[in-house]
């Protein structure tokens, strides 16, 4: 059984639906990337993992089952149990998704605390523990720190720490180091990757960083206006992209060894935009699509499993690899 | 210890900032008060109903005021820096004595109408922001308008015309029941009941004032990550709200608030005559009606003192409720 099943998830906002119909599972243990543009779904899809949606957003349909227990089932309560006990959450945002009027040490010790039975003193030993683990430097004298103290990264550490003071089963990670500079994005990936080894966890990465997803995932699943287009494993999805948008996605990558520049050629990139396809039938990835055939305008096409464990929602290519269950990708 | 090395800071630059800004108010409001026309002289004479132009003389020269105008200030800042706020020549005492008369009871009366505004305020922004735009924040909504749009001396008015007139239940005039003699708790609770009605109708315009503040900025605060970030942990909405949003939220609220210590010493003058509180509002009042400048002078000496403490303590709140804010 996998640890996390995401089946047929829908959620709709008024006026539009921002997830359709997408799923995915995850194991113990491994790292999945879910990719894909701004607005395409992917932050949606995590928030709804946890129940942490807008209030104006509603989940339509589908299920979403964390080792066995449908999450959508749960009285709120009940879903404030798994909250920062089984599943838990690392934000874009470092400089704003920590208190900044409360010390490093409450806000950590208030998830300790809430689910677990330790005394004030024993909860803020396992807080210099926790710091100490994402390495940070003496960490018992920062722990009556306040936020605005830190640096980006130091915060992001912070969040880690908070988010798996509880030893979660899974942790989503939504963009955890899009507002980080280069140098403290590796570094934090790599805490992240080193962490989730030590305690056996599984991450939810959610990014549009390419780069990103090969180096730390074991998994891809990419999106593209809503719904989940392409699924795989890391190195198939990179050897040979099998979705038209996938394989956009990897072209459009710049590569200045090959000396792809800006000054010396013209950057490939995917043509037309996301909005395209707005209020369309069919495959909403048509109307950018160079393989299209009459039929993706009319029926959106269905995720299929394919051999190596891929999965991917384009007839075209579906036929190309060979069928559903062909003997061999082309 | 942080803490405590904030708390000097600012204490330090209240120190300095407060010296010069006291002497430019006393400077001021001195020359200020001369533009006036009349001086005690004048009213008391008025008053007796029979005054000569020798007896007249002989009232100004006793109080002082046949002396230059930049002689009579200098007189008045040396006795200041003794301490000493001179003679009323209405009141035929020491000013400073006068005031230490009133002071307690406005003090009271200031605090209470400020703390319970900040209370009921907060109270209600909470609830309004909890169920915004359904119904507890709609009735909530004209209650707040209400308090607002009602002036302080009206709301003190209606509240006599209803409680004391109409129930019975609290008294409508003065801080304490006069000649009752109580002692211990009776004393305490008449007292309290006598601070009830002027503390409600100095507060009602603030609370309408906080409430909306605290509505805003809880709303504000609901939309930030940490909130998120906070409902990630599986805390309780409760807890989030009281510990993450609202302390958050606070920062404008007693801002005003600061700013609001003065506001609530001019309003005073009117809830203090309309409810008979014999406090420093009213001694400012008769001290311009009777051209009693020593007076008026120690009154407004005293009531910029007490903005800038009420600054200081707001200062100090600030840096206990957002660490961010370093003393400058």
């Amino acid at each position: 059984m996998s640890l996390l099943t995401v089946d047929k998830l829908s959620v709709a906002f008024p006026g539009h639906v921002a997830v359709r119909e997408a799923s995915f599972s995850i194991e113990s243990g491994e790292t999945l990337a879910l990719v894909g543009e701004s607005g395409c779904g992917k932050s949606v899809t995590a928030f709804s993992v946890m129940r942490l949606l807008p209030s104006n957003a509603r989940i339509a349909s589908g299920r979403i089952l964390l080792e066995g227990t449908d999450l959508l089932s749960l009285s709120e309560p009940e879903m404030r149990e798994v909250r920062g006990a089984k599943v838990s959450l690392i934000q874009q945002e470092p400089m704003t998704s920590l208190n900044p009027v409360l010390s490093i040490g409450l806000q950590i010790t208030e998830v300790i605390r809430r689910h677990e039975k330790l005394s004030r003193r024993a909860a803020r030993a396992r807080a210099v523990e926790l710091l100490d683990l994402v390495r940070i430097p003496d960490a018992h004298r920062r722990l009556d720190d306040h936020p605005h103290n830190l640096s980006g990264g130091m915060r992001q550490r912070v969040m880690i720490a908070m988010a798996v003071a509880c030893r979660p089963r899974l942790l989503i990670a939504d963009e955890p180091t899009t507002a980080l500079d280069v140098t403290t994005q590796a570094q934090v990936l790599d805490l992240l990757d080193d962490l989730r080894r030590r305690l056996g966890m599984a991450v939810l990465l959610i990014t549009h960083d390419l780069g990103v997803v090969a180096q730390w995932a074991d998994r891809i699943a990419v999106m593209y206006a809503g719904r989940i287009v392409e699924q795989g494993g890391i190195e198939p999805f990179f050897a040979r992209p099998l979705h038209p948008y996938s394989r956009g996605l990897l072209g459009a990558r710049v590569d200045v060894d090959a000396d792809e520049h800006y000054s010396k050629n013209r950057l490939s990139e995917i043509p037309g935009s996301v909005g395209s396809a707005a209020g369309q039938a069919g495959c909403s990835f048509a109307p950018r699509c160079p393989v299209a055939e009459p039929a993706c305008r009319r029926a959106v096409p269905p995720l299929v499993a394919l051999p190596d464990e891929r999965a991917v929602a384009c007839p075209v290519t579906v036929v190309l690899a060979g069928g559903p269950h062909g003997a061999a990708l082309r | 210890m942080r803490m405590g090395r904030r708390v000097a800071t600012t204490l330090r630059r209240t120190a300095i900032h407060a010296v010069p800004t006291v002497l430019g108010i006393i400077v001021l409001d001195f020359l200020l008060l001369r533009l006036m026309p009349g001086d005690a002289a004048d009213v008391i004479a008025s008053e007796s109903g029979v005054a000569t132009a020798e007896s007249m003389a002989m009232l100004r020269q006793h109080f002082g005021l046949d002396q230059p105008l930049l002689t009579q200030l200098m007189n008045f800042l040396g006795h200041l820096a003794q301490f000493n706020l001179g003679f009323s020549p209405r009141y035929n005492m020491p000013v400073v004595d006068l005031i230490l008369q009133r002071l307690p009871s406005t003090l009271l009366l200031m605090v209470t109408a400020l703390a319970l505004a900040l209370i009921i305020g907060i109270a209600m922004g909470s609830v309004m922001a909890a169920w915004a735009g359904r119904w507890p924040d709609r009735i909530l909504s004209i209650v707040v308008l209400l308090f607002y749009s009602m002036p302080g001396f009206w709301v003190g008015l209606m509240a006599i015309v209803l409680f004391s007139v109409k129930l019975g239940w609290l008294p409508s005039d003065g801080d304490m029941t006069i000649g009752a003699d109580l002692g211990g708790w009776a004393s305490i609770s008449d007292r309290l009941q006598h601070l009830a009605l002027p503390a409600l109708a100095l507060g009602s315009f603030f609370v309408a004032v906080y409430a909306r503040l605290t509505r805003a900025s809880m709303l504000e605060v609901q939309r930030q990550d940490f909130m998120r970030t906070a409902q990630a942990k599986g805390l309780h909405p409760l807890l989030i709200q009281l510990r993450h949003a609202l302390r958050n939220a606070l920062v404008p609220v007693t801002t005003v608030a600061g700013m609001h210590l003065g506001n609530l010493l001019g309003g005073a003058v009117v809830t203090e005559t309309v409810f008979g509180w014999p406090g420093l509002g009213r001694l400012a009042l008769e001290a311009v009606l009777a051209r009693d400048f020593s007076t008026l002078l120690g009154v407004l000496l005293l009531s910029s003192l007490l903005v800038i403490v009420a600054n200081l303590l707001i200062d100090l709140l600030h840096a206990w409720l957002d660490p961010r804010i370093e003393p400058a």
